[in-house]
Formats: structure tokens, C-alpha cells, sequence
């Protein structure tokens, strides 16, 4: 497949506080690198990601949007994640049906202890939607100034 | 034979997964049929657990078994041994010429009290 | 709008290395709202503080973003700074630039890039942060404990002993629970009895301590520091007060063929009973399933030989409200049902006992004074089995038993073994096993003892059926794996070490309390390593057998440690709780619940309100309520409300939108 090298995806992270984003400082603290496309935002729990957000982001030109939470299991608040899992699988398949790539939507699990799978993780993603090409689809214009 | 192949054949056929044993014997415990057995329940998932399956293939004990799935009831971790017996069975018969029972035997075993529907479990049970 | 003010961190070289920190501090210095922008090379130290107050007084800001490490090492130094510079500390917010932008990326231009946009981002958010003041609630000087057994009794004496008010509410007529039952307990042998009774008396003489025996918890409202907790107190159909213990209307009372629980139905007790001699309270307990006067009024025996009238059959069941800071669940174990494993013929035979059973049956105090005989014929057993893992480590799916290893049976049939073999030389020990699990002080040395120094047959395999013949002996077939044989043993006695499962009255325990459960129906803890003693459910603290599989020395560890978590509780005169919780907006609510359906805490609660509506009528509503004391801030509610009156403060909805749009410029 022909990549365009010049295009840069935006990306937009979303980290629960306990665990993905503590994975996300150990990457940092370990000096695991992934691309600087990856915009990472805090949030208490995977399961305070309205999927309005995640909507919102390619409204506004994201390229793709990853949501990382604590294993199932692990929630700090013992079952957020899993409202999480269905929320984003009914999100999903709504994308789907709308015809946005599969591969710019993803819901990971990285624990704290887990910086290697974080970046791992991000330069999976970001090569993914590097392959895809900008987010044309839901892309609102006139939110471009 | 390819012995990996042949254990991941024989656990798709019985559908039982060997790596569930805990190593407790309550399988050997329970079976009526022990003393007639050379290996007795436990050892055949222990066996087919680790591909060592030759030995298996070759001995009486497949057709000692009686296939009273007492030792099904009874496995805490629900393995299933009669179940992979059966299986370890049939990848014996099924290979060529390995029938335990063949027809020109048949006329020796017969007598008068033998009901024939015993022999026709008995092909369904020991021959292809 | 807000007047905010930028801090970005050198950090050394740290970020420094890899962010052109000038050039990060001069672009957000051009955004909207920020009226001071500042670098310096360590903000978080005394030097780098100082100077963020300085630009507090000097530019009269009203937010503060601080561009360094990540919020996780630094927030709450930063907070304070803005407190001590006479701000809320909620205005701060943090753009992480070290852990997540200078230390993973290489390039300068890259790098700079990225730490200006995550500023960005961290400023849209400041303009949208409102001032937060964690709500403040008093707190109740008195601890509940749910259950009498060694956790409930050492959690309470521990707590009272501290100087506060504890009430043990048991379901039984009395307090001390299984370990009330047992014989001997390893590895050290001391007799259960002696060691148990002292605790009970003290917790029934201590000052601080009140007992409600034969109670339960009817319902549990409020949360923590504040519950409001109802208590049903059954009849008993004896005054507590005035009832001596001299049972005398145990001996008389006619009805003597009723299986007695305590000794688990090996033997008999009278419709009014005593559970057993250091019972605590010490009074009599009418069953009014048996008592002749309670079902068809005829008898009143016990009544007329009671010296001290304590006798009172018109007692009601009572309704006790109370008040409690904290609870303490401490409800305890019970062995499985064994009727799924008909192989041991449990059922048929009375010989095939339990291990519970098996401790009545040598107990001095128990239905044969300590003798070991056969319950069938009372003759001396000569062979004895002892069958390990009975409905422990099964697979969870075969409904059987219990998936998880119940600990302690692998001590106790130790135990067993030894004992009777220290008593009777002659009798036979099997012992069949999976595995022996040991891990605890003294308790391989213990169990090599049992072997080694006593004889007991240890044999890997396990038991596959027990047959009982027509003599009265139990023909066992067994495996020993070791020797690849099978075994068949004439056994006079068969010993199940069955599985331990929570009370039955922990799951209702749990809705009530909102605290979680696993699918064992044991109780969750709060962090499986650094907050064992902590349900996630604050003020609800675990003890005992309830949170998992314990043996007594664990036990009573646990109950300390639950106690020390109630008493830093309960010193406080009121908690701060964190105000980043979730609050509705009432007008738009719709009452539908949407939102206490997917709450962990039950925070929600539903009030019906007036409103004046556009037409100058009033209207009632059924609006939600988050309390903020219980509400522990994850947000889930938010997501699931479908008006969208739910927000989550310090996270709320346009902030993190406003974070989106600020990074996807």
C-alpha cells in the first residue's frame, strides 16, 4: 500500500487516571518511545469517555481515537471498565455502519505496570491510521479555521 | 506419526482438554476396570497431555475400558478421561488394518446367550 | 473570564533536553486568557513555588496551568502552592510535558510541538475549571460488627479497646462462631475452648461492647461515617436481662428429640436450649418451631420452674435503630452441603462424616464427651480415611463445588490425623491428598510431625467411592498415584474434608451495604495487596472468613488490622471527602434512573422536588441526588444519563471537550 509519508495523523488519547495513564507515565519514564501524534487526555475512569468525545475529536479532525482503561477486572472502581467494553462496542459498530475504519476507533486494557504496552500499543495505532489516510468521513469543515 | 498432530487430533475429537488435570487420581479411584488396565485413566491424560501417545495407541488397556463414565462424574475439574479414551480408541481403529474386531472372529464368540445387539456395539465400538 | 497564568518547567534537562521551554512559555503566553507566562528550571521546587505565588498576587490570576511532570508526582504540591497563594486548589491544572512528551519523543521541533498543544489544551480546560470545596460530614463515634465469631469478637475488642462504642450484632443465640465448635487448633494444639471463651466474656464485659445476639441486620441506609443501620431482634422468648443461665427449663422441658445445630445434629437438645456451656450471653433461647406453648399453646413447663420469671412467651421480634461511623462484616464461612457428592455416600452412611463433625466428635464438650466412636453403632473405629480437596479446586462449571483452595483443610486433617493417633495407637490413618498445602508458620513442620513422628498414611490420590456393606463397614477404593494402584480399604470411619463456603446471609449482607462480591460470594476487597481489610465501599470493612479462605491466626490478623482502619475512622470528627464527584443538574434531570443503575457506590438517590415551571404552576419531580460523601468520582453515571444532567466536577463535560477541540486545532 502506497503511505504518504508527509501525512501526519492526530490522535487522541484517552487515559483512566489509576492505571493507563500511570502505564502511560512508566512508557515516559522508561524512555519508550511512540509518536508525538498521540494527544493524551486524563479522565477518571475509561468509563467517564462519553462517546459524544469521541465524536467530538473526529468532528474536529482527529485522525483516530484510542481508549485505554485498567484490565477488566482491575477497575478502580470496580466495574467502570466494563460499562466502558459495551459502551464503545455499541459506539463501534455504529462507525462501522456509518463506514469509518475499524482501525481508527480502539479500546486497549494497560495496566500501570504496562508502559511497554502502552507505547507498543501507540505505534501500533498510529501506524494503522498512518496506513488509512486522514479522517475524512466525519470531519466537520467548518470547525477549521 | 507426527505427534503433536496426533494429540491435538485426539483432544478436537473428545473436545477434552488435558492441561484442566490436577493430577488427583480420582479418575483411577473411581474406575472399575483398573486392575485389568495397564494404564489406568489418569496416565492416558497425563500421556496424551505430553504427546506420548505411541505407547497408548499399542495397548490392551483401549479396550478395557468400559466406557461407564464414572470417572466423567467424578473428575472435580471436569477433564473427562472416558471421553479421551474413547478418542484415543478410535484413532487407533481408524488406522488401517486396525480393527479389534474383525468379522471371520465373530463365529467363535458366538453362543447362544449372546444377545446381537451386543455385537453390533461392539463393531461400533472396536472396528471402522 | 479567568485570568490564567503559565508555568513551564525546565525540570534540569529533563524537559528542557527535548522542549524548547522559551518557545513553549511565548506561544501559550499568546492564548487566550493568559495573562503571565513564565519558564523556570524547577517549578516544584521552593524557589520555582515562590514564584507562582508572586504571579498570583501580582497579576490577580484566577487559574493556574503548570507545564511539567505528570499530575501523578505533582498535582498536589502545585495545589497547595495555589492555596497558599489564596487560591481554590482546583484552579490548577497540569500539562504533563515530561513523562509524556520530553522523555518519549527526541526531536526538539517535535517535541515543542506537542508540549505547546498539550498546554493548550490545559488552559481550555483552566477557563472552564469553577473553585471546589470537598464537603465536609460528621462522623459517628460507634462501630458496627456483623458477626460473633473470632473475627467479629477481635475486630470489636480491638476497636472498644481503642475508646469507642462497638455493637456485635449475631444471628446465633450466641457469639463465637465455628471457633466455638472446634476441638484443638493447629499448629500448636491449644484447645479451641480455652483460648476462645476469655475473648467472649471480655467482649460481653467490656464497657464499650454491647452484644446483640440472635439479631440481624435488617437494613443499612446512609454511608460512611453516618449509617443508619435497623437491627432485628428475634424473639427469644427470654428475658436477656433477667435470665440467670441456671438451666433449669433445659432439664425439664419435654421436648428433648430435636437436632441440636451446635453439635451439627450428632446429638439432641430440649426446645429451650443453651447452645453450650460458656455460651455468651449465657441465657436460654426458645426454638418456636418445637416449643409445645409457642405452637399450640399447651405446656408452660419452662415458665413455671424458671425461679427468676425470665420465661416470657408473648415476645415480639424487635426493631433496634442505630446509628454507626463505620461497619465491620465479619460474617464468616460454613462447610458445603455435601449431598452433590454422592460417591462418599455421605447420605447413606453415618459413619462418613465431615470434618466439622469430626471436631464435635473428639471434643471434650461435644455429644460423645470426647470419645471417638462411630456415630452408627458407638463402637471404636480401627480404619480411618480422611479425604482431602472434597468440593475444593473443582471446576467452576461443574456446579459441584468450589473453585478456589479452602486453605485450611489441609492443617486440620493434619490435625485430625495426629490427634488420633496420639489418643487411640491402634486405629489406622489415611490420609489422601492432591496436594498438601502448608504455607504458614510451623505448619510443615506440622504435618511432617503427623507423618514422621506419628504414623499417619499419607497417600497421593484421591478417594474415588465409599461403599457401605451390610456390616457396617465402608469399603473405600481409592488411588495412590505414587504407586500406580488401586486401593480398597475397609474403613470403619470416612472423614470429608469438605470445602468452605460465605454464610448464606452475606449476599443479601452485601446489597444492603452496597459493598461487592465475587462470584463465591466472597466479599471484594478494596485493593487485593494495599487494601485488604477495605471493601470498596467506604466505611464498610472486612474481617474474617467473609473476604476469603482463613485459618485462625489470619483471622484474627485481619481483625486487627480492620479495627485499626475503624479506629483512624472514627478519631476523625469529620471527613473531608473529594470534591471532584459527580452532581446533577436538576432541571434537566429526568428522574429515570438511568444513572443509579450503572453507580458501584449507590450514591443516587431519587427525591421528589417542587419546580416552578414556565407557566407560574408548580410541579413535583423525581430528580437524582448524588451524595458527595459516597460518590467516589469515576463518572460512569455521566455517560449513562441520557439528558445529560449528570457531570462530574473537575471533569466535567465542556472541559474535557474543550481539551478535545484545544488538541484538535
Amino acid at each position: 500500500m502506497q503511505v504518504n509519508n508527509e501525512f501526519k495523523p492526530l490522535i487522541v488519547a484517552f487515559c483512566c487516571n489509576w492505571c493507563s495513564y500511570a502505564g502511560a507515565d512508566l512508557a515516559g519514564n522508561n524512555r519508550l518511545n511512540y509518536p508525538a501524534e498521540v494527544k493524551i487526555i486524563r479522565v477518571p475512569c475509561s468509563c467517564r469517555v462519553n462517546p459524544m468525545f469521541i465524536l467530538r475529536a473526529f468532528q474536529r479532525g482527529a485522525d483516530g481515537v484510542i481508549l485505554c482503561g485498567c484490565h477488566p477486572g482491575d477497575c478502580h472502581y470496580t466495574s467502570g471498565n466494563y460499562y466502558t467494553r459495551r459502551r464503545m462496542a455499541m459506539l463501534f459498530s455504529m462507525l462501522d455502519y456509518l463506514g469509518i475504519e475499524r482501525d481508527r476507533t480502539r479500546v486497549e486494557w494497560v495496566s500501570a505496570a504496562e508502559g511497554a504496552k502502552f507505547a507498543a500499543t501507540m505505534n501500533d495505532f498510529v501506524e494503522k491510521v498512518t496506513a488509512l489516510g486522514p479522517n475524512k468521513r466525519l470531519e466537520d469543515l467548518r470547525c477549521k479555521k | 506419526m507426527n505427534n503433536e498432530w496426533v494429540r491435538d487430533e485426539i483432544t478436537r475429537m473428545s473436545g477434552v482438554n488435558p492441561k484442566k488435570c490436577m493430577r488427583c487420581g480420582k479418575c483411577s479411584a473411581t474406575c472399575p476396570a483398573y486392575d485389568e488396565m495397564e494404564y489406568h485413566p489418569h496416565q492416558f491424560v497425563a500421556m496424551v497431555e505430553n504427546g506420548d501417545i505411541e505407547p497408548l495407541l499399542k495397548s490392551e488397556s483401549l479396550y478395557m475400558c468400559l466406557t461407564c463414565m464414572a470417572c466423567v462424574e467424578r473428575c472435580p475439574r471436569g477433564v473427562e478421561p472416558a471421553k479421551l479414551i474413547e478418542a484415543v480408541r478410535l484413532t487407533a481403529i481408524r488406522e488401517k488394518g486396525a480393527n479389534r474386531l474383525k468379522a471371520e472372529a465373530v463365529p467363535a464368540m458366538l453362543d447362544e446367550d449372546t444377545p446381537q445387539q451386543l455385537l453390533v456395539s461392539a463393531f461400533r465400538k472396536y472396528a471402522k | 473570564m479567568q485570568r490564567i497564568g503559565v508555568f513551564v518547567c525546565w525540570c534540569g534537562s529533563n524537559i528542557a533536553g527535548t522542549v524548547d521551554v522559551k518557545a513553549v512559555a511565548q506561544a501559550l503566553g499568546h492564548e487566550p486568557g493568559v495573562v503571565f507566562s513564565t519558564d523556570y528550571q524547577y517549578m516544584c521546587s521552593q524557589a520555582g513555588q515562590d514564584m507562582i505565588k508572586e504571579a498570583v498576587a501580582e497579576h490577580r490570576l484566577t487559574g493556574i496551568v503548570v507545564c511539567s511532570c505528570s499530575p501523578r508526582m505533582h498535582e498536589a504540591t502545585f495545589r497547595k502552592t495555589a492555596q497558599a497563594a489564596g487560591l481554590n486548589p482546583y484552579m490548577v491544572e497540569i500539562a504533563n510535558i515530561r513523562e509524556q512528551c520530553s522523555w518519549v519523543h527526541k526531536d526538539m521541533p517535535v517535541g515543542t510541538e506537542k508540549a505547546i498543544i498539550l498546554g493548550k489544551a490545559a488552559v481550555a480546560k483552566v477557563h472552564l475549571n469553577a473553585p471546589l470545596t470537598p464537603g465536609e460530614s460528621p462522623v459517628t463515634k460507634r462501630a458496627l460488627v456483623i458477626g460473633g465469631g473470632i473475627a467479629g469478637i477481635q475486630t470489636a475488642l480491638d476497636i472498644a479497646d481503642a475508646g469507642f462504642k462497638v455493637d456485635i450484632v449475631e444471628k446465633k443465640p450466641t457469639i463465637g462462631g465455628k471457633m466455638a465448635q472446634l476441638d484443638k487448633t493447629f499448629p500448636t494444639l491449644d484447645c479451641a475452648a480455652c483460648i476462645l471463651t476469655p475473648k467472649m466474656v471480655d467482649a460481653a464485659q467490656h464497657e464499650n461492647i454491647r452484644i446483640f445476639s440472635y439479631s440481624e441486620v435488617h437494613e443499612v441506609k446512609g454511608f460512611v461515617g453516618n449509617f443508619d443501620v435497623t437491627i432485628k431482634k428475634h424473639a427469644r422468648f427470654v428475658k436477656e436481662d433477667i435470665c440467670t443461665g441456671c438451666g433449669a427449663c433445659v432439664e425439664k422441658c419435654p421436648m428433648k428429640k430435636i437436632p441440636n445445630e451446635f453439635n451439627l445434629g450428632m446429638d439432641n437438645r430440649p426446645a429451650i436450649y443453651i447452645p453450650f456451656a460458656q455460651a455468651v450471653p449465657k441465657v436460654a433461647t426458645v426454638d418456636p418451631n418445637h416449643c409445645n406453648m409457642l405452637k399450640n399453646g399447651k405446656c408452660g413447663l419452662c415458665a413455671r420452674v424458671c425461679t427468676a420469671g425470665a420465661i416470657d412467651y408473648t415476645q415480639k421480634d424487635e426493631y433496634i435503630e442505630e446509628k454507626y461511623g463505620a461497619i465491620v462484616v465479619a460474617t464468616g464461612f460454613n462447610p458445603i452441603s455435601m449431598d452433590k457428592f454422592d460417591e462418599f455416600a455421605y447420605n447413606q452412611s453415618k459413619d462418613v462424616i465431615t470434618s466439622l463433625e469430626f471436631e464435635r466428635l473428639t471434643n471434650a464438650a461435644g455429644p460423645t464427651a470426647g470419645k471417638l466412636i462411630r456415630p452408627s453403632d458407638g463402637k471404636h473405629p480401627h480404619t480411618i480415611v480422611f479425604v482431602q480437596c472434597v468440593g475444593s479446586r473443582c471446576e467452576a462449571c461443574a456446579q459441584k463445588g468450589k473453585e478456589y483452595c479452602s486453605k485450611i483443610c489441609c492443617m486440620y486433617t493434619a490435625k485430625h490425623a495426629m490427634l488420633v493417633r496420639d489418643k487411640y495407637p491402634d486405629t489406622e490413618v489415611y490420609v489422601f491428598y492432591i496436594d498438601v498445602r502448608t504455607p504458614g508458620k510451623n505448619f510443615d513442620e506440622f504435618y511432617r510431625r503427623a507423618v514422621e513422628e506419628y504414623g499417619v498414611k499419607y497417600i497421593k490420590g484421591m478417594v474415588g467411592k465409599v461403599t457401605p456393606d451390610e456390616s457396617g463397614v465402608l469399603k473405600v477404593q481409592a488411588s495412590d498415584l505414587l504407586d500406580n494402584k488401586q486401593l480398597h480399604i475397609d474403613a470403619d470411619l470416612v472423614v470429608l474434608a469438605a470445602a468452605i463456603e460465605p454464610d448464606k446471609s452475606a449476599r443479601p449482607l452485601a446489597t444492603m451495604l452496597t459493598a461487592s462480591m465475587d462470584t463465591n460470594d466472597f466479599f471484594t476487597e478494596a485493593h487485593p495487596k494495599l487494601r485488604p481489610v477495605e471493601s470498596p465501599t467506604a466505611g464498610v470493612f472486612l474481617s474474617g472468613a467473609c473476604q476469603g479462605p482463613k485459618d485462625i491466626p489470619e483471622t484474627v490478623s485481619q481483625a486487627g488490622a480492620a479495627a485499626a482502619k475503624v479506629i483512624g475512622l472514627l478519631a476523625k470528627d469529620r471527613l473531608k471527602g473529594n470534591p471532584c464527584v459527580a452532581s446533577s443538574n436538576e432541571l434537566m434531570c429526568n428522574g429515570c434512573s438511568s444513572c443509579a443503575n450503572v453507580c458501584p457506590y449507590g450514591a443516587i438517590t431519587y427525591e421528589e422536588k417542587e419546580f416552578r415551571m414556565p407557566d407560574r404552576t408548580t410541579a413535583i419531580r423525581r430528580v437524582a441526588k448524588v451524595n458527595p460523601a459516597v460518590c467516589q468520582g469515576c463518572g460512569c453515571c455521566t455517560v449513562a444519563c441520557p439528558s445529560g444532567a449528570m457531570d462530574l466536577n473537575g471533569f466535567k463535560n465542556d472541559q474535557i471537550m474543550a481539551e478535545v477541540d484545544a488538541i484538535c486545532k
